[in-house]
């Protein structure tokens, strides 16, 4: 055996390996592309250029340092979102609740306005009342599902709900603005998250959420904790015969992921400029769908807290580009296809095994033709 | 509390109930072939809609069968990805509710008005005059349906095939039962029952889409189906149950005193949705291959 050929198929060999480690992210990128074509059909359709608004889309997200500035400050809550949903499924289970625990939590960090503190504390002790909220809010479907059996897709379900009209009761009577009966208080400036970029509303918070991920990410591969995590989603079976208390891992996951949901409440209240506060008044427009959005980029980072720092940047530049391809001179399209695209995009991650799919797709189309071909008598053509 | 205001009550609860139930009765016929369906909540919607629109163009019969129609494409969108494709249902359910979250707030800004769409007189289903005031002819739908279904469920060799398909569907392949094709009808009917459940809402009860429309209903309906534990009959109560409490909330916040602050009048059907569904855990037991997708060996 030649030393070449050797060394080519080693090449060969990591190049192999190198394809299939990206496997994941590479459907991930086609699931991206399929959620806009659907919705590139889906604007064609409405009568819309589907092409232009794209452009518009693109140049909104990433087109410059003010444009890249709006994407990373969209990404910000949807990072911790994101991390509640995926931390759960790693425990395997389907916590659908990050939308009530934001809200309870950017309530919590609004409470903060009632104190005076030195500006630095006052921000965290801002950060820990969320904190604390988020896991409040997240421990009940726990406990509902460890004593009751209660499906946690019900019970964060409702408790979004719950959620959504406890904010809203709060924000309308307990924490209102005494001069705009509308809005709630406005977070001081203490206890604000400074601006990063001047004129942007892209603030300190971002490395808030990507230092809770990297921890998370600690959490779930570094520590014995995480490991319990990870064990007991993947076959709880054999966690609890290898002595996991499947039970305590459930609670672990949900208080996580809460927290991480109210610091997600926190930097939309306490890191997004101008109104530093929640408008009950309108149904909270800033602080709506946040959760759910982050559910999307869960799953097309897989549920990897790198991958959903990764995916993040993309829903986040969907949204601060949305917000662009919507005033977009003569191709206004509403920002609301934004939704469309994610939930499209959300289908196509739900088929495993997507890339496989257009060759089985076409198999399965040899085969049908094939078949018509053998039958061959013009009696079945019209019916076929 | 007058007589009329009980009578007043009881309406509103019957209308409250039938989207519910027939939403429920539509799951339950796919969660017994093994198919879980979290996307309910966005057929709502989507439904809704899609009936207000064909409402306006062809009158409610038509609106019934638009949204009919797009629930079930919508339900077999959900049962071919996770037949033939093997996908993961949560997921699938999570993107439709997504989907349809974007899909009507963008629709409704395009007819004009954002965020609300209000339902012509002449497009909405008449009601009926009766004793206790106006009842919409859907609640006789709604009443009957179960019935139906459970008797289909029990008592045909369709609903059987239906029971191993969800419980064994190894079994059922031996036995030449189309494992997939049967989770596929099954499916598609419980997204059509959602369809015709949101049609309800926009044409028949509300008489107005907004994009909170389903306001948790598919989620609610899903409570319903573990509450009833596969029995539709069960489903019909507990679907009343609910419409209830809705009702409740709806009436409460009518009354000129204003007792307790309608923001906690409105989390009541969702705390009696968590009280009941943890106490009716326990002795429900669900199929045994619900929510895997079945893979010949």
């Amino acid at each position: 055996m030649n030393p070449s050929a050797s060394t080519s198929s080693r090449l060969l060999r990591g190049l192999h390996r190198t394809v299939t480690g990206l496997h994941p992210a590479l459907e991930s990128l086609l699931a991206a592309a399929i959620g806009l074509l659907i919705g590139a059909l889906l604007m064609h359709i409405w009568g819309f250029n589907p092409w232009k608004a794209y452009w518009a889309l693109l140049r909104g997200a990433y087109g410059g340092s003010y444009e890249w500035a709006s994407t990373l400050s969209r990404a910000t809550p949807l990072i911790l979102t994101a991390l509640t949903f995926s931390v759960c499924v790693r425990a395997g289970m389907f916590n659908i609740g990050a939308e009530g625990q934001m809200l309870i939590g950017a309530m919590a960090a609004i409470c903060v306005t009632y104190f005076k503190m030195p500006p630095g504390i006052h921000l965290l002790v801002g950060l820990f009342f969320a904190l604390v909220a988020g896991a409040a809010w997240s421990i009940v479907p726990a406990l509902l599902k460890i004593t009751r059996g209660v499906s946690e897709v019900i019970s964060t379900i409702m408790f979004n709900w719950i959620g959504r009209w406890l904010a809203l009761y709060i924000a309308i009577y307990v924490i209102v603005d005494p001069q705009r009966a509308e809005k709630t208080l406005t977070v001081p400036v203490t206890a604000r998250f400074p601006i990063l970029v001047r004129g942007t509303d892209f603030s300190y918070a971002f490395f808030l959420s990507v230092f809770v991920a990297l921890v998370l990410y600690f959490i779930l591969w570094h520590t014995t904790m995480g490991y319990e995590v990870r064990a007991s989603g993947l076959n709880p079976t054999a966690a609890r015969y290898g002595g996991i208390r499947n039970k305590r891992t459930m609670i672990w996951s949900f208080l996580l992921g809460g927290m991480a949901a109210g610091l997600a409440g926190a930097t939309i209240v306490m890191g997004m400029p101008p109104s530093y506060a929640a408008f009950g008044g309108g149904a909270f427009p800033e602080l709506t769908n946040i959760g759910f959005d982050g559910m999307a980029v869960a799953m097309v980072g897989r549920n990897h807290p790198i991958g959903i720092l990764v995916a993040a940047v993309l829903f986040g530049g969907l949204n601060a580009g949305g917000r662009v391809m919507q005033f977009y001179g003569s191709n206004p399209v509403p920002l609301e296809m934004v939704r469309i695209v994610m939930g499209a995009i959300v289908l196509a991650m739900s088929i495993p095994e997507l890339i496989r799919l257009f060759p089985a797709l076409r198999d399965q189309g040899e085969n049908l033709i094939r078949r018509l071909r053998r039958k061959d008598g013009p009696s079945k053509e019209g019916s076929a | 509390m007058s007589w009329s205001d009980v009578v007043s009550l009881l309406r509103i609860a019957l209308h409250a109930m039938v989207p519910i139930t027939l939403t429920a009765v539509g799951e339950i016929v796919s969660e017994t072939a093994g198919l879980f369906n979290i996307g309910l909540e966005g057929i709502l919607l989507i439904s809704a809609f899609a009936g207000a629109l064909g409402a306006r163009i062809g009158g409610p019969w038509m609106g019934f069968l638009v949204g009919a129609g797009v629930g079930a494409a919508i339900g077999l969108v959900f049962a071919v990805i996770n037949t033939y494709w093997k996908g993961t249902q949560m997921v699938t359910g999570i993107g439709i509710n997504l989907f349809a979250m974007g899909f009507v707030a963008f629709g409704l800004i395009q007819l004009g008005a954002p965020g609300f769409h209000a339902v012509a007189r002449t497009a909405q289903l008449a009601k009926w005059r009766t004793p206790m005031g106006a009842m919409s002819p859907v609640i006789v739908v709604a009443l009957i349906l179960p019935f139906l279904v459970h008797w289909f469920m029990k008592r045909t060799r369709a609903g059987l095939i239906l029971k191993a398909a969800g419980e064994m569907p190894e079994a059922a392949d031996v036995a030449g039962i189309n494992v997939n094709v049967t989770r596929l009808l099954a499916a598609t009917f419980g997204g059509m029952l959602a369809g015709v459940a949101g049609a309800y809402m926009s044409i028949a009860w509300i008489g107005s889409v907004t994009k909170d429309l389903s306001a948790g209903r598919g989620f609610i309906a899903l409570a319903t189906v573990v509450f009833s534990g596969l029995n539709p009959i069960l489903a019909l109560v507990g679907g009343f149950i609910f419409g209830f409490f809705q009702g409740l909330a709806e009436w409460v916040k009518t009354l000129p005193s204003k007792p307790i602050p309608f923001q906690f009048v409105s989390m009541l059907p969702y705390i009696v949705t968590l009280l009941v569904v943890s106490g009716a855990i326990g002795r429900v037991r669900f199929p045994k291959a619900l929510g895997e997708p079945y893979k010949r060996e």
